[in-house]
């Protein structure tokens, strides 16, 4: 590629840049010194020390409840966001409506953060709930990953053919059986990758839970970063090594998965006739 | 609910299908921010929650509503205020043109690809945003320390005898933004080249252009939209990011976002910080997004 010289160059320094930090992390995770920085020998004992770590397992635990039930949650109402702005066309209110669901993924998470947990308090004051702790940043996570549960949801469902939808109702299956048997698997893929990044997104996130956490519960970012703050410690590095390695395979699996359903609605739009089932 | 006809029934499952996304929007998005605005115009009062209400009930026909601009003055007159607005915008402008200037080479040529190589390129900058924000952020303070693995680099080299201070400093706070951030210019760049038309380089060469008239003249006008949008998806999420200045600035570096939290955590001002939080939405986050949806049409 003698045209492109350049850019090919910035690539692989981009590249460089953003991927030497994450293999230093790991690199230094096996280290045997307590010294971050300075090299002292292979060893596992930073892992080991991890399953030690009552504080850090039981924040994990926090996180892992929280991320799989905000996820949930974000899907659930996601999808149905995504139908009122691809199906339904007499909705008045949808400029305002679009601007409500994207506005998560737009505002810094400091204001987000700030703004529910003044919330949580006036609704607390006033109901008796919710009490802060994993309802509260569960709340917090799913409004967040609506917004992006939605943008991809929203993508997927208006490629998908009105046409399939009409005939089924044509042919006299309910609304509601027509939703579950032939929009439902034709965008469940989106699905997955919203669920997948909604718990990616709340699994990762240490301001917005710092903010709406009560005194009792911590993440396990939030256990991260104060222990971040008061130094360096390998154990964090062992702890990102095996998050890394997490991501790196829910990705990769994910986009298999995209590549497969691109395939079918590939073959779907070449098909001209009717597809038989 | 008594259904007569199936039409009946349908107008009831659509207006369900509105109303559960829309009450968690109002409650959990629109309420919230009223909310912080109306707290924006309390005092701060000693208890729980440490402001005083802004409506209260003298007696059973009054009700006085008392409203501060206070929280406003001392954001418009206090140095530090000030300072770290010019601090956010300097750093998270800078974070942004250097994403630019790094980010369109590379869109650029992930977008003259064949589809499958385009697909994981992209993979390849997408996957570092899939890991934790927070550990990668933990990583450079690793390489960036006065006895990390830059500074041990350098010197190892003979390029500087004596360790460089980094780490908390706006330059290590501009380095973990511009890594955080790089993948959300590149990708609104690389729909923009890829939608572009290469046979208007070919039109432009044989008309006489120069490459760098070319791209100038050509490439550059018609991928503006794709330039904006990547700015803002840098330059927003910059000016209030905490987790950054936080561990690669360290105290010297402040910025809009680090100071709410310090305003609500440190100094439980709720209202001041509150009136930050309206003041970067009103003055920075609202009229930019509005500026892209204008420039996008």
């Amino acid at each position: 590629m003698q045209k492109h010289k350049f850019s090919y160059s910035v690539l692989i320094f981009g590249y460089a840049f953003l991927y030497i930090p994450l293999i230093t992390l790991i690199f230094y995770s096996f280290n045997a010194s307590r010294q971050v920085t300075i090299w002292g020998g292979f060893s596992t004992k930073w892992y080991k020390a991890l399953w030690q770590n009552e504080t850090l397992l039981s924040a994990a635990w926090v996180s892992l409840k929280v991320a799989t039930l905000s996820a949930t949650l974000a899907v659930i109402i996601g999808v149905l966001a995504s139908l009122v702005i691809v199906k339904f066309n007499k909705f008045k209110s949808k400029t305002f409506f679009n601007t409500l669901v994207a506005a998560p993924m737009l505002i810094p998470e400091v204001i987000i953060g700030l703004a529910l947990l003044l919330l949580f308090v006036n609704l607390e004051k006033l109901f008796g709930w919710p009490k802060g702790g994993i309802q509260t940043i569960t709340i917090a996570h799913a409004t967040i990953s609506i917004a992006y549960v939605t943008a991809i949801v929203t993508t997927r469902l208006s490629n998908v053919d009105p046409l399939f939808l009409e005939a089924a109702q044509d042919l006299g299956a309910h609304p509601i059986k027509a939703f579950f048997v032939i929009t439902l698997p034709l965008i469940y893929p989106s699905i997955i990758s919203g669920w997948l990044l909604s718990f990616v997104l709340s699994f990762d996130d240490v301001v917005v839970a710092s903010f709406v956490s009560g005194p009792e519960s911590s993440t396990l970012p939030m256990v991260i970063f104060s222990s971040i703050r008061f130094g360096l410690t390998p154990q964090v590095n062992a702890l990102a090594t095996l998050m890394i390695s997490f991501v790196v395979i829910i990705i990769i699996g994910a986009s298999i998965l995209n590549d497969r359903q691109k395939k079918i609605l590939t073959n779907l739009d070449e098909t001209d006739e009717t597809p038989t089932i | 609910m008594i259904f007569k006809n199936k039409t009946d029934w349908m107008l009831w499952g659509k207006r369900l299908v509105i109303f559960i996304p829309l009450a968690w929007l109002l409650l959990f998005v629109l309420f919230p921010f009223l909310n912080i605005f109306k707290i924006s115009f309390s005092e701060p009062y000693p208890g729980m929650p440490p402001y005083a209400s802004i409506l209260t009930l003298l007696d059973d026909q009054v009700i006085q509503l008392r409203l501060t601009l206070e929280n406003y003055t001392l954001i418009f007159t206090d140095a530090i205020y000030h300072y770290s607005l010019i601090n956010s915008i300097l750093v998270a402008g800078s974070a942004t043109i250097i994403c630019l200037f790094l980010g369109y080479p590379m869109a650029y040529y992930i977008a003259r690809q064949e589809e499958r190589r385009q697909t994981h390129f992209l993979l390849l900058v997408i996957l570092p945003f899939w890991t934790s924000f927070l550990l990668r952020v933990y990583a450079w303070v690793g390489i960036l320390s006065p006895k990390g693995l830059l500074n041990n680099f350098l010197i190892n080299w003979g390029i500087i005898s004596k360790p460089i201070l980094f780490l908390n400093s706006n330059f290590g706070t501009l380095i973990g933004m511009v890594y955080c951030y790089l993948p959300f210019m590149i990708l609104p760049l690389f729909s923009a080249l890829a939608k572009f038309d290469v046979q208007l380089l070919e039109a432009a060469a044989d008309l006489g252009a120069r490459p760098v008239k070319t791209f100038l003249r050509v490439t550059l006008p018609l991928t503006k939209a794709g330039i904006l949008s990547g700015c803002v998806m840098v330059f927003i999420p910059a000016m209030g990011e905490f987790v950054i200045p936080e561990l690669l600035g360290g105290n010297k570096t402040l910025m809009l976002g680090k100071l709410i939290w310090i305003e609500f955590f440190s100094n439980r001002d709720w209202p001041v910080a509150s009136a930050i939080a309206v003041i970067m939405l009103l003055a920075f986050i609202v009229p930019i997004i509005a500026l892209q949806k204008r420039a996008l049409r």
